[in-house]
């Protein structure tokens, strides 16, 4: 359960969803990470190591360089942790928005 | 298919933030917030007080299909502006999370739509974090109890 609510916190955090949608698409190094905040270096760090340390992201060693890519498989997992609370809301919302969509005044 | 809804919870904080676009004059939107008729058709639960002023205070109530009640809310309504702004407490009652604090603003962005931002604040990080998971748990929980119900007819 502990290790279930780290990664729910991971990605709870903008800057930690930032990176993730970041190495979506290909593998960056730490560096190629960093130059995309306005963050200082040590605390892109500090949220690679938590998404590390989750699973979310997964590091290989490519010659001197370490480089990030993502873990989809826990990515879909916590995904359907945390789909549900923003999905109870959608829902009641997509309810309201129709129930006023047909809304007609009484008088 | 992307979600209408965001909800922002920043790490280690004990708020988060919902926010949602409505195709909707802001006026609707917040007559959605504010007709017992209307709150009871969208939240799914019966209306028993909604007084729409500073000072005043709301009552729901929900029940299951049998009639039986399974959850009660309260709360106290501290600023009221229509089309604008309602600042109210929440509470569950008889359930051991603590009553929480709601940022309700309503924005007309044209004409024709409109923006609600939600800020929750809950008494502590790791309360806000459970309440998240809430919907997850209870998810998991009636699909235990769908497969209990199916099991208990085999017998």
């Amino acid at each position: 359960m502990n290790l279930r609510r780290d990664v729910f916190q991971a990605i709870a955090d903008p800057t930690r969803r930032a990176i993730l949608l970041l190495v979506t698409s290909h593998s960056m190094t730490a560096g190629a990470i960093a130059s995309n905040f306005d963050t200082a270096r040590p605390t892109v760090s500090k949220h690679l190591k938590i998404l590390t340390e989750c699973e979310l992201l997964q590091q290989t060693q490519n010659g001197r360089e370490v480089h990030y890519t993502i873990n989809a498989e826990r990515m879909r997992e916590v995904a359907e942790f945390i789909e549900p609370f923003i999905k109870m809301w959608d829902d009641r919302f997509n309810k309201l928005e129709d129930i006023m969509k047909n809304y007609k005044p009484e008088n | 298919m992307e979600l209408k809804t965001k909800i922002n919870a920043e790490d280690g904080k004990q708020e988060l933030v919902i926010t949602r676009d409505f195709d909707l004059p802001v006026s609707l939107l917040f007559k959605a917030y504010i007709e017992p008729g209307i709150v009871e058709q969208w939240m799914g639960t019966k209306v028993l007080k909604l007084e729409n002023k500073k000072h005043g205070g709301y009552q729901f109530e929900t029940s299951d299909t049998k009639g039986n009640v399974v959850l009660q809310i309260n709360g106290a309504i501290h600023e009221y502006i229509p089309n604008q702004k309602i600042t109210r407490t929440f509470e569950m009652e008889n359930s051991p999370f603590a009553v929480q604090l709601e940022f309700l603003e309503f924005e007309a962005l044209t004409e024709n739509t409109s923006k609600l931002t939600m800020q929750i604040v809950y008494k502590s990080n790791a309360l806000r974090d459970q309440m998240m998971q809430l919907p997850f748990k209870q998810g998991i929980n009636m699909a235990h109890n769908r497969l209990q119900e199916i099991v208990n007819k085999l017998k």
